[in-house]
């Protein structure tokens, strides 16, 4: 190791400590900003979601434009087990994930074969069929009013319950268990020899192919895992609304992943978070003064394209490294 | 014994023949070298050996077996690598990660979530003599897409390398160099081929390397064999010399 990398080493160790410290204590300083506990359980949750998106799109090179159809899978599987079922968080957020995984299990097993825009549509068209049915099937899923009549349910731990209904900090502290445990997981896998494998996918696939890669299963595993992430997410947003209707899982939800993805630089592990920081920010306060709130975070997407095309954090890196 | 026999194979493009019933033998140790003026189907015919494209006609074994329908992969695990004429490199990666990938796949590696603490050791000092036996040690943190020609060309032959291989293609590894660059290369190259007795099938236009490193040379022109031999024969043929002086002119 040269001295050069060891610093950028202990500078990344630096960063996470950062990272995860403000996490911590986000529900402590949120409102010192003007935010509320709930808008950092919604940050956090997004963020899981851009950062399970940017496991397929930024570490392997797979752009999917359906993230939203295993998000939304996600939050009715959490939301009809509890209505239907049996009233327990952790039973429905294990089936919303279940749900979500089988569903990308099979539906990746068909369009793995598929590359860059083809992917990116037919991913499309299938999170759109799952739209179409939650619309439609009023009578299970409450149409377009959306799933209703189902609140969390306290976790009973045996000895003691953690009250993640009443208390919006319980709330968050249980959103930033899984996000933790994701987060680990997924930071794991990419540094991994099958993770190294993904990598050399996104940077160039006919070689990866030629060095003896099974591109198509090693893309099918890459999309699995990152709907397996997506799907929890999905339970997690459900939980914390209370509530899920048919747009958690149509096409412009998608777009919204994409774009958290790329606003905060989709070849860092953390971009994602910073990209989703961004956009909840900006909906939540630009949203109070003008129903155009979409179009703000148009240009701002706009110009980070155009300007740093590697996101936020992309552009933070690259000025240190100046 | 012959490791590579390539048996009358073809490939059509519609009505256009870019291979025409070819056939080629290379004994284990061997390094041959394929030339043939622009267009005669050297890259085609190296597309079929390694399974990038399928042959329209005949037949291709590796070791006696049967690989003529054979997924690139499953001849990558078969012992086979090879390079490409515009290289094919990870440029976003250091040059240890693009080294250390295929040492990872060689060792079976592919799916694993986690490396024993022996294991990882194994492949970083395998890792390790890679680099230094390509004089890349020294750039070895260094974004591989951020270095000359000449150092992507010697990492993608150490990428191929790494997998161990049993028969290693190399399509036109000196192109687009200058003279220093084209002696280090061929340097490697002889390397691999004498202190590890590598067979080798090389691509090659420089003239120089190709009769400084060949031990056979094979003769393609529109698609056919045009002649086979030793260096000397090559050298003294009217055929071989009219091909080229014909195209060149």
């Amino acid at each position: 190791m040269t001295s050069v990398s060891a610093s950028a080493d202990r500078n990344k160790q630096v960063w996470n400590v950062i990272v995860w410290l403000l996490l911590l204590t986000m529900p402590y300083w949120m409102p010192l900003t003007g935010g509320y506990t709930a808008l950092a359980s919604r940050v956090l949750v997004l963020a899981l979601a851009a950062m399970a998106l940017n496991f397929l799109l930024g570490f392997t090179g797979v752009l999917s434009f359906g993230h939203a159809a295993y998000f939304g899978l996600g939050a009715y599987g959490v939301g009809m087990t509890i209505k239907y079922l049996v009233p327990s968080t952790g039973l429905g957020i294990i089936v919303g994930i279940l749900i979500g995984t089988l569903a990308a299990a099979l539906i990746g097993a068909l369009i793995v074969k598929l590359r860059g825009v083809y992917f990116a549509m037919v991913t499309i068209a299938f999170g759109q069929v799952f739209y179409f049915i939650a619309f439609r099937w009023n009578s299970v899923t409450g149409g377009d009013d959306g799933l209703s009549g189902w609140r969390r349910v306290p976790i009973d731990l045996g000895f003691t319950q953690i009250d993640i209904l009443g208390n919006d900090k319980a709330f968050y502290y249980l959103v930033l268990f899984c996000f933790a445990l994701s987060a680990g997981a997924m930071a794991f896998i990419l540094k991994s020899p099958f993770g190294r494998t993904l990598l050399a996918i996104r940077e160039n696939e006919r070689r990866a192919r030629f060095l003896g890669i099974p591109v198509e299963r090693h893309i099918w595993l890459s999309f699995v895992i990152s709907c397996f992430f997506v799907s929890l997410a999905g339970a997690l947003y459900a939980l914390l609304n209370n509530f899920t209707d048919p747009r958690a899982l149509r096409w412009d939800q998608s777009g919204n992943f994409v774009i958290m993805a790329v606003l905060g630089g989709m070849r860092s592990f953390w971009g994602p978070l910073i990209g989703a920081v961004i956009f909840v920010v900006l909906q939540d306060y630009v949203s109070t003064q003008t129903e155009y709130w979409m179009s703000i975070i148009g240009i701002f997407f706009m110009a980070v394209v155009l300007f740093f095309p590697r996101g936020v954090l992309g552009m933070l890196k690259r000025k240190r490294a100046a | 014994m012959t490791l590579l026999h390539v048996d009358n194979v073809s490939c059509h493009f519609g009505s256009l023949i870019a291979v025409n019933q070819v056939s080629l033998r290379v004994e284990p140790g061997e390094l041959r070298a394929v030339i043939g003026p622009n267009g005669a189907g050297k890259t085609t015919f190296f597309n079929l050996i390694s399974g990038f494209l399928p042959p329209t006609k005949g037949r291709i074994l590796l070791d006696e077996q049967d690989i003529t329908t054979l997924s690139p992969q499953r001849r990558v695990k078969l012992g086979m690598a090879r390079t490409f004429q515009i290289t094919e490199i990870f440029p976003e990666l250091t040059v240890r990660e693009n080294l250390r990938i295929p040492v990872e796949i060689a060792a079976g590696h592919q799916l694993s979530p986690f490396l024993s603490r022996s294991a990882a050791a194994r492949i970083a000092a395998e890792t390790e003599e890679l680099l230094e036996m390509s004089g890349l040690d020294k750039k070895a943190d260094r974004l591989v897409g951020e270095l000359s020609h000449g150092d992507q060309r010697a990492t993608e032959i150490m990428m191929s390398l790494a997998l161990k291989p049993r028969l290693l293609l190399l399509d036109e590894p000196t192109a687009g160099m200058g003279d220093q660059e084209t002696y280090d290369i061929s340097k490697l190259i002889r390397k691999l081929h004498r202190d590890r007795s590598m067979t080798i099938i090389l691509i090659e236009h420089d003239m120089r390397v190709v009769f400084n490193l060949a031990d056979r040379i094979m003769v393609l022109a529109e698609g056919a064999t045009l002649a086979e031999g030793t260096p000397a024969e090559i050298a003294a043929s009217e055929r071989v010399q009219a091909a080229y002086l014909g195209t060149a002119a």
